[in-house]
C-alpha cells in the first residue's frame, strides 16, 4: 500500500504554477485532482509518474512506505501511447520487452479479454475506436502490476456514455490501487473520488463528496447535486472574467 | 470503357501514345535518323544488340544494386549510432550536413583518380549518393520519436539500446523508406556518371563509345535498357514497402 503525500510551491520555469499545495493521498484509493485547463493539472501527474518537464517542486514528494516512486508508478494519458505498428498483445507486453524481461502473452490475453477486448488481440490500434484503445492501455497498466496509478485525463476525449462505461471498468480493475485521477470533468470526479480537490493558482481545496460508494451512480440525486455545486464553483470565476 | 480501367491496359495506351507521338515527329520534322531514330529503329538496334547490351548491363546493374546495398547498409548505421550517441551526433551531423552541400557527382573524376577505371569507383559514386539521404532521412525518423511513446519509455524504465530497437526504429521506418525512394532515383544517375567520367564497360560507356561512331539507334537502346533497369528497382522498392505498412484489416 502506497500512500502519496504532495506538499509545496509548484514552479514552471521561474513562475509560479500552484502555491502551498497540500496533497495527502491515501493508499489504495482514488484521488482526484481536478481543475481548469492550464492550472497545472498534468505537471502534477507527469511530477508523479517521474517524466521530465519544465517544472520544479518547491516541496517534497513522498510515499508513505518511503521507498522511491521511480518503478512502482503506472501512467495512462488522454493519448493511449500505443504502438501503432504492433497488435494488442504486443502492446500490452511493450513494458517487459522494453525492461527486456519475457513478455507474459498468456496474462496479457487474459487482461485484454477482462477489459473487454476479447477476440481482437490480433488488431492494431488503428482498427480500435477510441474506447477500445482506452482499454488495451488499461490492460498494460495492469500488467504492469504497479501500487501507483496515475490517470491523466484519460477518458476525456471519449463520448459521455463510453465515457461512464470506462469509468465504472477502471474503478472496477484497479480496485485496492493508489490512484490518482487527474481531470476536467466534475462528474469524472464526483463518480470515482475517495478524495478530491479543487486546483487553483493558490492552492488545492478539498471538496465535499457523497457518501455513496464509488464508483458512484451518476444518477443518484448526492451525485448529481454534487455536480451541480461544482459546476456553478468551475463556471462562476470564469463568467465573472470573461464579461470583464 | 470498362476496359480502360484496368491498369495495364491505360499503361499499354499511354504507351502507344507516346511512340505514335514519337514516330509522328520523326516522320513529319524530316530530322535523319542518326539525329533522331524512330522506334522502330531502336528496337531493331536492341534486338540486334541485345548480347552486347545484355553484357554492358549486367556490369552496371551489378554496380547499381552493390553501391546501393552498401550505401543503405552504412546510412542505417550510421543513423542508429547517431540516435543512440550524443557523442556521436556531436561530433558527426556537422560534417553529414557539410557532406551534403557538397555535390557527390562531383567526385567521381577524384574517385576514378583513386580508384581506377573499374567496378570500384562506380560502386563508391553510387553508394555516397545514397548514403547522405538514407541517413538523414531514417535519423529524422529515429529522434522525431512521439511524446507519449517517449514517456511511456520512460514510465516503463526502458534503457536506451531497447528504446531504440523497440520503439525509435518501427516509427522510422516510414522515414526510411522516402529516405530509400530518393536513393533509389539519384542511384541510377550516380552509376551513369561514373561510367561516363571513365569506364571500360557498362550501359553508360556503351552510350558514349555508340555516341562518338555516330550510332544513335543503340544509344537510345541503352537508354531505354537503362529506363527499364530504373522503374523495376522502383517497383521492388514500392512492393517491399507496401509488404512492411500491412494493410489495415476492415472490422466493425
Amino acid at each position: 500500500m502506497t500512500a502519496l503525500h504532495l506538499h509545496g510551491d509548484l514552479w514552471i520555469g521561474g513562475a509560479p504554477l500552484i502555491r502551498n499545495l497540500a496533497l495527502d493521498m491515501l493508499a489504495g484509493q482514488w484521488s482526484c485532482l481536478l481543475g481548469p485547463s492550464g492550472v497545472g493539472k498534468s505537471t502534477i501527474a507527469r511530477l508523479i509518474a517521474g517524466l521530465p518537464g519544465p517544472y520544479r517542486l518547491d516541496g517534497v514528494l513522498t510515499s508513505l512506505d518511503a521507498a522511491p516512486l521511480l518503478g512502482r508508478v503506472a501512467m495512462m494519458a488522454q493519448d493511449a501511447q500505443l504502438l501503432p505498428w504492433a497488435d494488442l498483445v504486443r502492446n500490452v507486453t511493450i513494458g517487459a520487452r522494453l525492461r527486456g524481461a519475457r513478455p507474459d502473452t498468456v496474462r496479457a490475453r487474459t487482461l485484454l479479454a477482462a477489459v473487454g477486448l476479447a477476440g481482437l488481440e490480433a488488431r492494431r490500434p488503428a482498427e480500435l475506436s477510441g474506447g477500445q484503445c482506452q482499454r488495451v492501455a488499461l490492460a498494460r497498466i495492469l500488467i504492469e502490476d504497479c501500487p501507483v496509478v496515475v490517470l491523466d485525463e484519460p477518458f476525456s476525449a471519449l463520448d459521455t456514455v463510453t465515457r461512464l462505461a470506462m469509468q465504472d471498468l477502471a474503478a472496477r480493475v484497479l480496485t485496492g490501487r493508489t490512484v490518482i485521477v487527474i481531470t476536467h470533468d466534475p462528474l469524472e470526479a464526483i463518480r470515482l473520488s475517495d478524495r478530491a480537490w479543487l486546483l487553483g493558482a493558490d492552492g488545492a481545496e478539498r471538496l465535499e463528496l457523497p457518501a455513496a460508494a464509488t464508483p458512484r451512480d451518476y444518477r443518484a440525486v448526492d451525485t448529481l447535486a454534487a455536480q451541480a455545486a461544482l459546476l456553478t464553483r468551475l463556471f462562476e470565476p470564469q463568467h465573472a472574467q470573461c464579461g470583464g | 470503357m470498362r476496359r480502360l480501367k484496368n491498369s495495364f491496359v491505360r499503361g499499354m495506351l499511354a504507351f502507344s501514345f507516346a511512340l505514335v507521338l514519337w514516330q509522328a515527329v520523326v516522320w513529319f520534322s524530316g530530322v535523319p535518323h542518326f539525329i533522331l531514330p524512330g522506334p522502330g529503329r531502336v528496337a531493331t538496334s536492341l534486338w540486334d544488340n541485345a548480347a552486347l547490351l545484355w553484357e554492358h548491363a549486367r556490369f552496371t546493374a551489378l554496380n547499381l544494386l552493390t553501391g546501393l546495398a552498401a550505401g543503405v547498409a552504412l546510412g542505417v548505421v550510421t543513423a542508429l549510432n547517431l540516435a543512440l550517441s550524443p557523442a556521436a551526433r556531436l561530433l558527426l551531423r556537422p560534417m553529414l550536413i557539410f557532406a551534403q552541400a557538397v555535390p557527390i557527382f562531383a567526385l567521381a573524376p577524384i574517385l576514378t583518380l583513386w580508384l581506377g577505371y573499374g567496378a570500384a569507383s562506380k560502386i563508391v559514386v553510387v553508394m555516397l549518393v545514397v548514403y547522405f539521404p538514407v541517413t538523414s532521412a531514417f535519423f529524422d525518423g529515429l529522434i522525431r520519436l512521439p511524446a507519449p511513446l517517449a514517456d511511456l519509455a520512460q514510465i516503463m524504465g526502458a534503457s536506451p539500446l531497447r528504446r531504440l530497437l523497440l520503439l525509435q526504429v518501427p516509427h522510422a521506418l516510414p522515414a526510411l523508406a522516402s529516405g530509400l525512394r530518393l536513393a533509389v532515383i539519384t542511384a541510377p544517375f550516380a552509376v551513369i556518371i561514373g561510367e561516363w567520367v571513365g569506364s571500360s564497360r557498362g550501359l553508360g560507356h556503351l552510350m558514349l563509345m555508340a555516341n562518338g561512331r555516330g550510332k544513335t539507334d543503340l544509344m537510345f537502346a541503352a537508354l531505354v535498357v537503362l529506363a527499364a533497369q530504373s522503374l523495376v528497382l522502383f517497383a521492388a522498392l514500392e512492393r517491399l514497402a507496401k509488404g512492411r505498412a500491412k494493410a489495415p484489416r476492415t472490422g466493425d
